[in-house]
């Protein structure tokens, strides 16, 4: 049933972790079940466990993001993997034979992993349909596409702190057509079962099929915002907008910011998240971002665990797939 | 299959604890810390039983395996939780089943990550054969001789112990 889906191997075991669609809410509690132990470690005078020793974590950054970079990187280290940075951002890598070329080399490096991110749609998938079968990629985040470990500490900050996804509304604001956390974000609310997850945002930045995700549409943020248990701001990605999308930012802050007052619709102990960087004044105000209500720093760090745990369970199957290739010889 | 009661299991609990008693008289008030889930089992029993004032530290050795790169990550029973600090203390882990001797390394492996105690005495309910490592029970509730294709179990609700096949 899984067999065209590239993250699963043939033995049904998640050996990928590219996108959130197609993974169902049992993987996917079982990513944030893990996630939870691995929280601990903080709480060790060495803050390691020796899960990954002896394997090598490539970070392939094909677009610019020191903050997911990072995240990565302390992850890694965290599972003891030694970790390579790659920046290929400067290189003139271009998807098609160019990046297969990248790709040989980089496996010649003897990598287990690769952290794949990149300004195209895809090409994590591409890498890890054309990858040797040893080799996990993970997705850091591909085009307009998917960025699911930022989805999946996302739904672990939520847990956190609503306990279940049963009965929730959740709120995402703002240029939802570019962002893939948006994208990522949605698929992976509806899986786990939460029956009101809302978008609003202005016409231009909605994608044409957005109902069909599951979401419903509002216009309004103030009558979006009634009665929200999570607020999930989006940064405003000027980068990615080919053309004028908006008036401008003030005029975006006008209709659609997140300001105190608008917060004061949601549920008075909704919470406040982001994935950053926050655009201060613009997409959320500065007030909102550090006030009691948000947990954006907490994504921050919730996201080690919960990268942590993907990097873990997707690696865990290594023998299994040695074993796999000796029998299919 | 073979059963063990309660009031058996009860006995070999009785007998930890007795022992546990002297090892407070001589070397003062030890840390205990159980490894999930069947150790913490047994330690609630004898930490109640012991009237120990400090919390029980939990933990989950899921992340010290040494058959993560072989089997993969083991289910994972929630995050160890060691409250009291283990520098320089005596600490008593408490396990319900010792076989090969992998977990309790495992365990101090992990225990070590936390901070250097003084010392680690090792307490558990059934000690069976199967050693792979050089690692041996301190104190041993009971000692069962079954064959290697046999599993040894604690049921948490009834406090009873129960040997048989495997995969029942």
């Amino acid at each position: 049933m899984r067999k065209s889906d590239p993250q699963f191997n043939q033995l049904n075991k998640l050996h990928h972790f590219l996108s959130i669609d197609g993974l169902d809410k049992t993987t996917l509690t079982h990513i944030l079940d893990t996630a939870e132990g691995f929280t601990s470690v903080n709480d060790k005078s060495i803050k390691n466990v020796p899960l990954l020793r002896g394997k090598t974590v490539a970070n392939l950054f094909f677009e610019n993001s020191t903050r997911t970079r990072t995240a990565f990187e302390l992850a890694a280290k965290r599972l003891s993997a030694d970790i390579l940075n790659i920046d290929l951002v400067s290189s003139s890598t271009k998807k098609g034979e160019s990046l297969l070329d990248t790709l040989r080399v980089l496996e010649a490096l003897q990598s287990d992993m690769f952290v794949v991110r990149h300004s195209d749609s895809g090409a994590a998938d591409f890498i890890a349909r054309h990858v040797s079968p040893a080799i996990n990629v993970i997705n850091g985040g591909d085009g307009q596409h998917a960025h699911p470990t930022q989805a999946m500490l996302d739904m672990f900050t939520i847990r956190r702190h609503k306990g279940s996804f049963d009965n929730l509304c959740v709120v995402i604001i703002g240029d939802i057509k570019h962002s893939r956390v948006a994208r990522s974000g949605i698929a992976a609310l509806v899986t786990l079962g939460v029956p009101d997850v809302r978008v609003v945002g202005p016409q231009t930045l909605m994608p044409a099929d957005v109902e069909s995700l599951g979401v419903t549409v509002y216009q309004d943020i103030n009558k979006a915002l009634a009665g929200a248990d999570v607020v999930m701001g989006l940064r405003l990605q000027n980068e990615r907008m080919t053309s004028a999308t908006i008036p401008s930012t003030g005029e975006f802050f006008q209709a659609y910011g997140l300001t105190p007052e608008r917060l004061r619709l949601a549920k008075p102990d909704a919470i406040v998240m982001h994935p950053g960087p926050t655009n201060r004044g613009v997409e959320i105000a500065a007030s909102v971002a550090d006030g009691e209500q948000s947990v954006i720093l907490q994504q921050v760090t919730f996201g080690i665990a919960v990268r942590m745990a993907v990097m873990s369970i997707i690696m865990g199957h290594g023998e299994e797939v040695r074993l796999l290739e000796m029998n299919n010889v | 299959m073979t059963t063990f009661s309660s009031n058996e299991v009860d006995n070999w609990l009785a007998h930890m604890q007795h022992e546990l008693s002297a090892i407070a008289s001589t070397d003062g008030a030890f840390l205990m810390i159980g490894i999930r889930t069947g150790g913490v089992d047994v330690g609630r029993h004898l930490h109640e039983a012991l009237e120990l004032e400090e919390p029980l530290g939990e933990l989950n050795i899921s992340f010290y395996r040494d058959d993560f790169s072989t089997i993969g990550l083991h289910p994972v029973v929630g995050p160890s939780q060691v409250p009291v600090s283990v520098e320089g203390r005596h600490i008593v882990l408490v396990d319900d089943v010792l076989s090969t001797g992998r977990t309790v390394r495992a365990a101090m492996n992990e225990i070590f990550d936390y901070g250097r105690p003084a010392s680690i005495t090792l307490a558990v309910l059934v000690q069976r054969r199967g050693h792979e490592l050089p690692i041996r029970a301190d104190i041993i509730g009971h000692t069962l001789d079954v064959p290697d294709d046999e599993h040894v179990s604690l049921d948490a609700n009834t406090m009873t112990v129960s040997v048989g096949q495997k995969n029942q």
